[in-house]
């Protein structure tokens, strides 16, 4: 199965950018778990941690208060006023 | 006659000591133009990502939203100026005054009030000589613009936008900066960013493919809702990055022309003062020759 693209930006920089077979975020609404193959969505983040899993193992997790997910063709982007990487 | 020697002397200092000063001001933006040039690069996947996001929601739902849809009648506009806090950058804040000046006289033309945002000192210090108001005055910091400084506009202009205009809101919002195009040309630009014209300039999304059917969450209203000021925010911020770096490209175009300038002086003043003391040593030996002459012809 194809992986996703995914970038992490903040507003004056990218924070992160590569592969990965999973992310999950929590919006608004509540969490969501994105796998490759999933329909387009622009959803509004909630305060919370997003998770990634790196295609070649291990997990990158990232603080993004205030932003936005949006996902299409297996492109996922995460959008926030400010953002910065969770270390371990 | 050598007074006219020291007064050569003295230009011919001064015109150093200048360039002097200009010189290392070139350096200095030279070196900061690269900083800025980088900080423009950097915040470009933000603002492509938050475009792309906003011309999405924008185009494929069918909300009325009080962002995206023109008023019948529009009162009053509101006209944000990015300007400098220092100057000595050639017609760097004039150009954007001059277009920001003309927008205005546009607007007052087809019947809207103007009121002004300012952004940087030299704009501030144009408005309190002429003695006009603005609405509101963000000084210091321009050469290396802060995002929480762009959130602050942004929050200014969209809350006032989203005032009835009876209530003393507006109905448009329009930024003037100046553009860094490249090191030697940098464009004053008119941006209007409400109501919204998401296809625009630069920022557009350059690939033609068309956006796909979106599913939004917790729905497009909602969404919209939060995206527009992000979207109003990261354009401010693009101005004012945009703009910090055209400033220093100006600094160091109207500084290199100095230093050239103070050249062309202490050559035309060295030749002078050359002039003048070859001049005084002709005057002195004919003196000193004709009064050996004079004392000559009196032993005889």
């Amino acid at each position: 199965m194809a992986d996703l693209t995914v970038s992490v930006v903040s507003a004056d920089q990218e924070i992160w950018s590569g592969t990965a077979s999973m992310v999950v975020a929590r919006t608004t609404e509540g969490e969501i778990g994105i796998l490759p193959g999933h329909e387009p969505v622009l959803a509004i983040l909630g305060s919370g941690e997003v998770r990634l899993t790196v295609a070649g193992g291990g997990s990158v997790r990232a603080k993004a208060d205030d932003g936005f997910l949006s996902v299409e063709h297996d492109t996922v982007t995460i959008v926030a006023r400010s953002a910065e990487l969770v270390e371990g | 006659m050598g007074s006219q020697v020291r007064v050569y002397r003295q230009k011919i200092k001064s015109a150093q000591t200048t360039k002097k000063i200009t010189k290392a001001m070139e350096l200095i933006s030279a070196s900061r133009i690269q900083k800025a040039k980088q900080r423009v690069a950097a915040s470009g996947p933000y603002s492509r990502a938050v475009t792309r996001a906003v011309s999405a929601v924008a185009t494929f739902s069918n909300v009325d939203h009080v962002l995206t849809t023109e008023p019948e009648v529009i009162e009053r506009a509101a006209i944000v100026i990015f300007s400098s806090d220092r100057g000595l950058a050639g017609a760097f804040n004039s150009n954007v005054l001059r277009e920001a000046e003309e927008l205005a006289a546009l607007l007052r033309h087809q019947g809207k009030d103007v009121v002004y945002y300012l952004v940087g000192r030299k704009s501030v210090g144009y408005f309190k000589f002429r003695k006009r108001d603005a609405e509101r005055e963000w000084t210091g910091g321009t050469d290396n613009p802060e995002f929480a400084t762009a959130k602050e506009i942004g929050d200014a202009v969209v809350s006032r936008f989203l005032q009835p205009a009876s209530e003393g809101g507006v109905d448009e919002i329009h930024i003037v900066y100046n553009r860094f195009v490249s090191m030697m040309v940098q464009v004053p630009e008119v941006v209007r960013l409400l109501p919204l014209e998401v296809v625009e300039g630069v920022e557009a999304p350059d690939d033609n493919e068309p956006l796909p059917l979106y599913d939004f969450e917790p729905d497009a209203s909602d969404v919209l809702d939060a995206l527009l000021p992000v979207y109003i925010e990261s354009r401010i911020f693009n101005a004012m990055l945009q703009s910090a770096a055209a400033k220093h490209a100006a600094t160091q175009k109207a500084m290199r022309s100095a230093s050239d300038n103070a050249d062309k002086l202490i050559t035309t003043y060295t030749r002078l003062a050359n002039n003048a003391r070859q001049s005084e040593i002709t005057q002195q030996i004919s003196e000193i020759v004709g009064g050996a002459d004079a004392l000559a012809s009196a032993k005889k």
